[in-house]
């Protein structure tokens, strides 16, 4: 199957692109693209425990499985709760 | 309206799409570039935003206040880009029969927009350094956190 992965923020400031056309083995989960993305970029292991992912403009988790088109997106920390 | 936008915001754009004949006050927040961070001189800052996701969210937080307050006249915009010393980045307005409702329910969006919207501040220093603006306790709280 195919998707889009787009990346935001310090995400995109990383892996230098902003989204990017993945093609996954069937049954793919969120967790399919994180351990891709780990291979290319390491240290984003230590980004997992602060980021969320969504797929389809929804929070998802590691475990939400993927189907042909949707959209995940790596969604880093919002702004934060003490500004503005 | 939720919209996220890089045209300017005024406020007036949310302030008439609230306008109802029932309500008995409107509440404004404009959120604003502030010119430092903790004491640290700052020279603009950079919005960006996950659109599309960023409008599904705040029209579940519509939803949250209609649910809480019974309050169903809420707009939200937010600008992304890059913003100036004292340029509007947020506007919420919220039209209530009665105002007590109307400033917790503005408050209660502010909360809810920094803990659920995707949208993200880069901070750009005086000194020319700049860096995304890091996670605080209310990121922890969010019910989505990754299992």
């Amino acid at each position: 199957m195919n998707v889009t992965v787009k990346y935001f923020a310090v995400c995109h400031e990383i892996l230098d692109r902003s989204e990017e056309e993945m093609q996954l083995p069937e049954g793919s989960t969120v967790k399919t693209i994180l351990e891709r993305l780990e291979e290319e970029w390491p240290e984003i292991a230590e980004f997992y425990e602060v980021m969320q992912m969504s797929v389809n403009w929804e929070y998802a988790t590691e475990h939400t499985a993927l189907a042909e088109g949707d959209e995940v997106a790596l969604i880093p920390p919002v702004t934060g709760g003490r500004d503005v | 309206m939720f919209k996220i936008t890089t045209e300017v915001i005024t406020g007036a754009e949310v302030r008439e799409a609230v306008a109802a004949p029932d309500a008995g006050a409107v509440v404004l927040f404009l959120g604003t570039v502030r010119n430092n961070t903790d004491g640290r001189p700052v020279t603009c800052l950079e919005y960006e935003a996950y659109p599309p996701m960023a409008e599904k969210k705040m029209a579940e937080i519509a939803e949250e206040i209609a649910q809480k307050w019974g309050i169903h006249r809420i707009a939200m915009i937010h600008r992304t880009g890059k913003l100036d010393i004292g340029q509007v980045s947020v506007a919420v307005a919220v039209a209530s029969p009665h105002r007590k409702d109307g400033f917790a329910a503005c408050e209660y969006a502010m909360n809810r927009l920094k803990q659920i919207v995707p949208i993200w501040k880069r901070e750009v220093w005086a000194d020319g350094e700049a860096e995304w603006v890091k996670p605080d306790a209310v990121f922890f709280d969010t019910p989505t956190q990754r299992t």
